[in-house]
């Protein structure tokens, strides 16, 4: 399909037609607006409401919260279970997406690997935890798994069952980034298959390992369905304690205690999806 | 070359990958491992699937016989306190056709225009279009509360959530049309196009959009899975939609077959759409 | 060493191919796409299996060894520099997996890189380097490990016109300055006529012709290697008694037993020669000059003969003298020529298609 260039580059189309008297820029207004309105003024306000008392004043000394260990805890509560989930899932889905990978392109086994890992990976938690409430919880088909209500064994099974998708569905590319020449060259030179992944395939998809990984963390975090509908009484995380947060009103003294919550959500989160750019670039540069 | 089937020389331009050229030892290897890691995982994903579908043709009252009457409920569920299990169905269906309407109207054309004419801001653009994974569902929700509030009991129909989705599925969405746009030469069609004197709106709806076809479907699923999944911004917003339906069932009735059935055809059906997709997609690398 | 010989079964790539090399030369496998060429360099590297067939280095049978066990440096035709490590670290990997000391290897790793002329950029990555250096690296890389036998898969096509000349010449003076036998595949008959000590015209899986250069350009042994190397004529022409006489011209055969008849003659443009209408000798054809196609210190020109086209090549200078539209006379020298029966479908000039 070879489309000759009429012109190269630098000779403005528009020459045929009106010539535009606004910049060029003033196109892309509507989603600049867009999300402006719907997602920078939101977040905007959690912030700025984080820091301020519910009278309206400012209070940066509310900011000290994050020292009540009840906050703390919830944090914590959210970072074991991420990182077990996250770690887990990272693992497991790598040698999956391995498996998947090294297959025939156009097969039909990589098809169905990819389509599941979508679905798997966006199921609502409502779903997810219905599933396992009736493989393993109390009248469980398959066994009644004691810990199943135990936290963070129970939820991080389930977490799990859509960390390892996703974990296929982001680090795939990077295996298909694997250039088969490299295999070959390594080979020649006298690499067996270990001395390959150890000198060659490993330290290349490391980057991209972590940055798989980071990024099932910052998934896991954000994860509220999931533990809503396993078992909504208690909080044990920062997602949870924000929804019991907006419906109640009880809460810490004088802080708006969601806001801060999700400041401190919204820190972990910016965090953890910063180290994931930077390690995305650097194995970008090597997988191409 | 039309007859050689050769078992060493590449297509040209095909993936990197050439599974053929392997010795055989190792290929053999290679597909024990692959087998045994299929079946495994495979075992792993299907097991809380098959006993969400066990219990979904359980008889209610007669355990041990099976029944459908949880498939046909799907239509016809009802119980007091929430509204019909088919009309939230309805609904959230009409809310993921909507998202991914505006979702379309407002990326595709922005995309298309900053990569032909401001390509500076495509870093921002990018960014902002992955900001949402950055900012959890649960955050969001935190500062629509507040704006929710002010606005004061307006009684919105649970179908306004989707000016909230379409940011929700920017980051997937962005992606896929990402790797649409790049595989086809959007300049030189478009220069061409505009020489032939189309205006803007012919050149994206009838020159390129066609040729991302494959993308476009893939943002659309994936945009329609999330919608279809979604629980966190309707049910702390107060809405009811698929997911919060469910939800509310099962803190009345657990274990209601219903449940299982429904979850299941939402489960099936986005993996269909996904399947058929990948498709969609594959056709064009017949080619060179 | 003693080289090698294989013997393959039908398999659809390659059909009973046996081919042995010389310790110390370089043999060129010229051919088109899917003719065979790379997967016999990839069978010899061992990074494919043959199903009917042995192969032997300096008499050993390797053919179950796998790929690593080979003692064989194979340059690709791209990508194959490890990006996550440096130029010095690239070649010196073959050694580190010897687990050669460290201090030894660095040497001889700067030794190599210093043969192919790139000492300098020993602590660079390869996204840093162009086309061409990368594929000196490579070649020091599969060089560092002293291994009996050198492959090379198509490692000039990715380059510019420029530097694959210049590397090519580079690629032979290493090579002889080593002494390593060498296999070397490639589409491009120029490299393979440049470099080789013998060239093996492959097609369909077998070896055609294999022979020095000068003889597979001037005594094809078959038609589809006359036509593939060089260009050629296809002029009508009938055989009687081991000569072919074509528009007059009675013109040696290479083969002198064909038998009688008409037949189609393949005639190099160096054996046509033109010279201006004014004092025709006899014999000679006449035609008008359709084009002259500028070739640097030679050139094109594509006569008419009214009934069909030849290519003649001239030097330029003698080429001037005879623009397009003029009248000339046109001869055909007595070289040796292949004939093939009529219609032969063999490939067409300069082998690819675009």
């Amino acid at each position: 399909m070879a489309v000759a260039a009429t012109t190269k580059t630098g000779a403005r189309p528009s020459r045929a037609g009106r010539r535009l008297s606004a910049p060029a820029w003033v196109g892309t207004v509507p989603f600049f607006a867009y999300v402006a309105i719907f997602l920078i003024w939101p977040t905007g306000i959690v912030i700025v409401d984080a820091v301020k008392n519910p009278s309206g004043a400012w209070a940066f000394s509310n900011l000290s919260e994050f020292g009540n260990p009840v906050l703390r805890g919830y944090f914590i509560g959210s970072f074991k279970l991420c990182l077990i989930s996250s770690v887990t899932g990272a693992v497991f889905g790598a040698i999956l997406a391995y498996a998947v990978a090294s297959g025939d392109p156009d097969g039909l086994i990589r098809r169905l690997y990819i389509a599941v890992s979508g679905v798997l990976a966006q199921t609502g938690g409502v779903t997810l935890a219905f599933a396992f409430l009736v493989l393993i919880g109390p009248v469980g088909l398959l066994f009644h798994a004691s810990w199943y209500f135990d936290f963070p064994w129970g939820i991080g099974l389930i977490y799990t069952y859509f960390q390892i998708p996703l974990m296929v569905l982001v680090f795939m590319p990077a295996i298909d980034g694997l250039k088969v020449q490299w295999r070959e060259a390594s080979e020649n030179l006298g690499a067996s298959s270990w001395q390959y992944w150890r000198h060659v395939g490993g330290p290349l998809l490391l980057p991209a390992f972590l940055g798989a990984t980071l990024l099932l963390f910052a998934n896991a975090l954000s994860a509220f369905a999931t533990i809503q509908a396993w078992e909504n009484q208690i909080p044990y995380i920062v997602p949870q304690q924000i929804s019991t947060a907006l419906s109640s009103e009880v809460g810490l003294n004088n802080v708006n205690e969601a806001d801060l919550l999700a400041l401190g959500m919204i820190i972990m989160v910016a965090i953890v999806m910063t180290g994931y750019a930077l390690l995305l670039r650097r194995a970008a540069r090597w997988l191409r | 070359m039309a007859a050689v089937t050769s078992v060493g020389e590449t297509p040209v331009a095909a993936p990197a990958r050439r599974p053929a050229g392997m010795q055989a030892g190792r290929r053999r290897r290679l597909n024990i491992f692959r087998y045994v890691v299929f079946t495994i995982f495979g075992l792993f994903f299907l097991l809380p699937l098959l006993a969400m579908a066990r219990f979904s043709l359980e008889a209610p009252n007669k355990l041990g016989t099976w029944s459908v009457q949880a498939w046909r409920q799907i239509a016809s569920y009802q119980n007091t306190g929430i509204p019909p299990l088919l009309s939230s169905i309805e609904l959230t269906l009409e809310l993921a056709v909507i998202t991914c309407a505006v979702m379309l109207v407002l990326l595709l054309p922005t995309m298309i225009w900053v990569r032909l004419r401001v390509r500076w801001l495509a870093r921002t653009i990018e960014f902002l279009c992955l900001l949402p994974l950055t900012i959890p569902a649960i955050v969001l929700v935190v500062g629509l509360a507040y704006i929710y509030n002010r606005i004061q009991r307006i009684e919105l129909s649970t179908l306004m959530l989707f000016w909230v989705y379409v940011i929700l599925a920017l980051p997937y969405a962005y992606r896929a049309l990402s790797a649409g746009l790049t595989a086809i030469d959007v300049t030189t069609l478009s220069e061409a196009a505009r020489s032939l004197g189309a205006s803007w709106f012919t050149v994206i709806v009838r020159v390129i959009a066609p040729n991302m076809r494959a993308a476009i479907l893939n943002a659309v699923v994936l945009t329609v899975a999330l919608v279809l999944g979604e629980f966190t911004i309707a049910y702390l917003l107060l809405y009811t939609n698929l997911q919060v339906e469910l939800y509310s069932i099962s803190r009345n009735t657990p274990n209601a077959g219903v449940l299982f059935s429904t979850s299941l055809a939402v489960l099936m059906f986005t993996f269909v759409l996904l399947l058929i997709v990948s498709y969609a997609g594959r056709r064009r690398r017949g080619r060179g | 060493m003693e080289g090698l010989s294989r013997h393959y079964g039908p398999v659809v790539a390659l059909d009973r191919l046996d081919l042995t090399l010389q310790p110390g030369e370089l043999i060129v496998l010229l051919g088109p796409s899917g003719c065979g060429k790379t997967t016999t360099l990839r069978l010899l590297a061992g990074l494919e299996d043959a199903d009917i067939g042995q192969i032997f280095v300096g008499g050993k049978d390797i053919t179950r060894l796998p790929a690593s066990k080979r003692d064989m440096g194979m340059v690709f035709q791209a990508y194959s520099l490890f990006p996550h490590m440096t130029v010095r670290q690239n070649v010196a990997f073959g050694l580190r997996l010897r687990r050669v000391g460290a201090a030894q290897r660095d040497q001889r790793a700067m030794d190599m890189l210093d043969l192919v002329g790139l000492a300098e950029q020993a602590t660079r990555y390869p996204h840093q380097l162009s086309g061409g250096q990368q594929q000196r690296v490579a070649l020091a890389r599969a060089l560092a490990i002293e291994p009996q036998v050198l492959l090379l898969d198509e490692p000039l096509s990715a380059l510019d016109a420029k530097v694959r000349a210049q590397l090519r010449d580079e690629i032979r003076r290493i090579q002889l300055e080593v002494g390593i036998t060498t296999l070397f595949v490639t589409h491009d008959q120029e490299e393979a006529l440049a470099i080789a000590d013998r060239v093996g015209v492959m097609r369909e899986g077998h070896i055609e012709q294999l022979a020095p250069p000068t003889e597979v350009y001037s005594r094809p042994a078959t038609s589809f290697v006359a036509e593939f190397v060089g260009l050629s004529n296809r002029l009508s022409g009938e055989v009687r008694d081991g000569n072919v006489i074509v528009r007059g011209f009675t013109l040696p055969l290479v083969e002198r037993e064909t038998p009688d008849g008409q037949v189609v003659a393949l005639v190099r443009p160096e054996a046509v020669t033109l010279a201006s209408d004014d004092a025709p000798e006899s014999g000679a054809l006449v035609g008008t000059v359709i084009a002259v196609t500028f070739l640097g210190a030679t050139s094109r020109v594509t006569v008419d003969l009214g009934d069909t086209t030849v290519l003649a090549q001239l030097s330029t200078a003698d080429a001037t003298a005879l623009p397009a539209g003029s009248r000339v006379a046109l001869t055909i020298r007595p070289d040796p020529v292949l004939v093939s029966a009529s219609s032969d479908p063999a490939v067409s000039v300069a082998g690819e298609e675009a």
